[in-house]
């Protein structure tokens, strides 16, 4: 069988935020990571090849250095890389790239899709659900257990208060939660493998049926207004007393703010 | 068609077994606030099976309208026969705005909806308002009035960034739940219900649910709790917690925890506050052992009053709180339960 894993290279939101003038990110600017949900997107479909075959192939979209998580996953056992790259594909909202991604999957042989449930940047979790509407295949959302039973896949999908048990015919797209596993490390073999990997590199000319339109900053339905950093709350009092004298001072201010 | 024949605020009501979920009242509240902005109405739609008695309840929370649709089809949430009904409601009568809960079925819903329509979605917004866009006057851009402004944090909450979606309609967004506040219900008010069916035929899109789990311990909702107790990776054992139980139980608080304690195990994900725990703003929310990262402040800064006890002086949870005790929480924690004992009766 043939799996596609969508896979984001994120900023390491650890490190800092930083912003063009037009307010979009600056993603040149900061520390890169492949994003955990894909990860262990990426590690799902690697479990399901080591035990019943499969061809699994990376695709990305971003700037050029993006190729580095293909690499990446290339070394952990993944077959291929496909990044997708363009200049006039930049800015783009959840419904340009899920448009641009599947612009680029309309090309490729798949019976399952896995993307990561959300980008620890953009905390959407929109971009797998819109694929597979453009694809018009079924999505299974918040996977935590991902099993092949025959021409169908078999989800354990997470919800507030419950999961259930969903099976769907593929070709169907599943996003995968972190919770899902536990991702392998690169081999030093893989890393092998994937230094000497060619990349494929596809640009807005190789994406299948998509409209100029719906691609890109000018093609995101979604505009940013205004975004900053965000204003955060001042320390209030910070003391250090011994227990007695800590209990008493919590007391003192839960009688002061007439909690009890 | 014009966009300025798009009319009148959406919400979608999310019910799971036939009971309305606490999002749909706080979109009510919301949508009624953006509805007197506009000039326009707040509709409720209800989509499940054999639901038609919820919407009574929607309208004491501030429905003027409710599109009820109802289908065997629509028992269980299930994407595809969802996703058909809130679309074709939207095709058919065309709303400006179309607000769904942040929740693990909205935000599965809302971009396979949005992509549906070929319209923007705005994801997990904290703050909505009505507004010009661009916000202020551009030479050359024709400035836009009466926009939805959808306001969320990025970056782990690191940022935050306010978004419209000025050319296309409706303006969808899903929303935090925990944020917005309902209204006081109005007892007795009546909604007009209108029922809608755009037909459910199974295709390769529908999903088979082989099993249903169900996972709800009989815990309280930490989201509606007035006081909580919360604890981190400080408090150091499942064990300990029971001292944070005992605290709580002095002062009618319930016990919350940050991520580190339920990736541990110590304590079960629905009690988890912060980025990919529950949104909570309490009364007064006890810190415990919480180093507080942003993932976590995130999740529980709105709280009224914040009090941490945390033995490392530097931890940024003391940024966020408004007492700030620099301490051992093993021998804090069981005096000012037995303080309060004799206090509280």
């Amino acid at each position: 069988m043939k799996i596609v894993v969508c896979v984001k290279q994120v900023p390491d939101t650890k490190g800092g935020v930083k912003f063009n003038p037009d307010g979009t990110l600056d993603r040149g600017a900061m520390l890169a990571i492949m994003n955990p949900d894909d990860k262990a997107g990426l590690e799902a479909a690697l479990r399901i090849k080591d035990e019943c075959g499969a061809e699994v192939t990376v695709l990305t979209m971003g700037l050029p250095k993006a190729e580095e998580v293909l690499r990446e996953a290339i070394a952990m056992g993944a077959d291929k890389g496909i990044l997708v790259t363009d200049r006039v594909l930049g800015g783009a909202d959840t419904w340009a790239t899920s448009t641009t991604l599947a612009g680029a999957l309309r090309n490729i042989d798949y019976d399952l899709i896995i993307t990561g449930r959300q980008a620890i940047d953009g905390d959407t979790a929109q971009v797998g659900p819109q694929i597979s509407e453009h694809l018009d295949i079924p999505v299974i959302s918040y996977a935590k257990d991902i099993k092949i039973e025959g021409d169908s896949v078999v989800v354990e999908r997470q919800y507030d208060d419950r999961y259930h048990v969903l099976k769907a015919k593929m070709p169907c797209l599943v996003t995968a939660l972190s919770e899902l596993n536990e991702p392998r490390y690169m081999t030093p073999g893989g890393v092998f493998d994937a230094f000497d990997a060619d990349i494929t590199v596809w640009g807005r000319n190789d994406l299948k049926d998509v409209d100029d339109a719906n691609l890109g900053l000018k093609g995101s339905p979604t505009k940013i207004a205004k975004a900053s950093d965000k204003v955060r709350k001042g320390a209030g009092e910070k003391v250090e007393l011994d227990a007695d004298e800590s209990v008493a001072y919590i007391m003192g201010k839960l009688k002061e703010k007439h909690v009890i | 068609m014009g966009l300025e024949e798009y009319k009148g605020v959406y919400v979608f009501a999310q019910q799971v077994d036939n009971e309305l979920s606490g999002i749909a009242f706080e979109l009510l509240g919301k949508a009624k606030e953006l509805a007197a902005d506009l000039n326009t109405d707040v509709t409720a739609v209800l989509i499940g099976s054999g639901v038609k008695g919820l919407c009574d309840q929607l309208a004491e929370y501030g429905a003027d309208k409710v599109i009820v649709v109802d289908d065997p089809e629509l028992k269980e949430y299930r994407t595809e026969p969802y996703a058909h009904a809130l679309s074709s409601v939207i095709n058919e009568y065309k709303p400006e705005i179309v607000l769904v809960g942040a929740t693990a079925i909205g935000r599965d819903l809302g971009p396979r909806v949005s992509a549906r329509v070929a319209t923007g979605l705005t994801a997990d917004c904290t703050v909505l308002e009505i507004g010009d866009f661009p916000l202020n006057p551009v030479p050359g851009q024709e400035q836009k009035h009466n926009q939805l402004l959808m306001t969320r944090p990025a970056f782990g909450g690191n940022t935050i960034a306010t978004i419209a979606c000025p050319d296309n309609r409706p303006q969808m967004a899903t929303v935090r739940p925990g944020v917005m506040q309902k209204i006081e219900p109005v007892k007795g008010a009546k909604a007009e219900v209108i029922e809608y069916n755009p037909g459910f035929t199974p295709n390769n899109k529908y999903v088979e649910i082989v099993d249903i789990v169900k996972e709800l311990s009989d815990t309280v909702d930490i989201m509606d709790a007035k006081i909580l107790v919360s604890g981190g990776r400080g408090v150091g054992s499942a064990e300990n917690f029971k001292m944070l139980q005992d605290l709580a139980d002095a002062i009618g608080g319930t016990v919350s925890c940050s991520r580190a304690v339920v990736d541990n195990g110590w304590m079960p994900k629905e009690l988890q506050v912060g980025q990919t725990g529950k949104t909570v703003r309490p009364n007064v929310y006890f810190a415990i052992g919480i180093s507080g990262a942003i993932q976590h402040t995130a999740g529980m800064e709105e709280s009224d009053i914040i009090i941490a006890i945390n033995k490392d002086s530097s931890a940024p949870i003391f940024d966020v709180a408004d007492y700030g005790i620099v301490g051992d929480l093993n021998k804090i924690v069981p005096k000012l339960t037995e303080e309060l004992k004799a206090v509280v009766k």
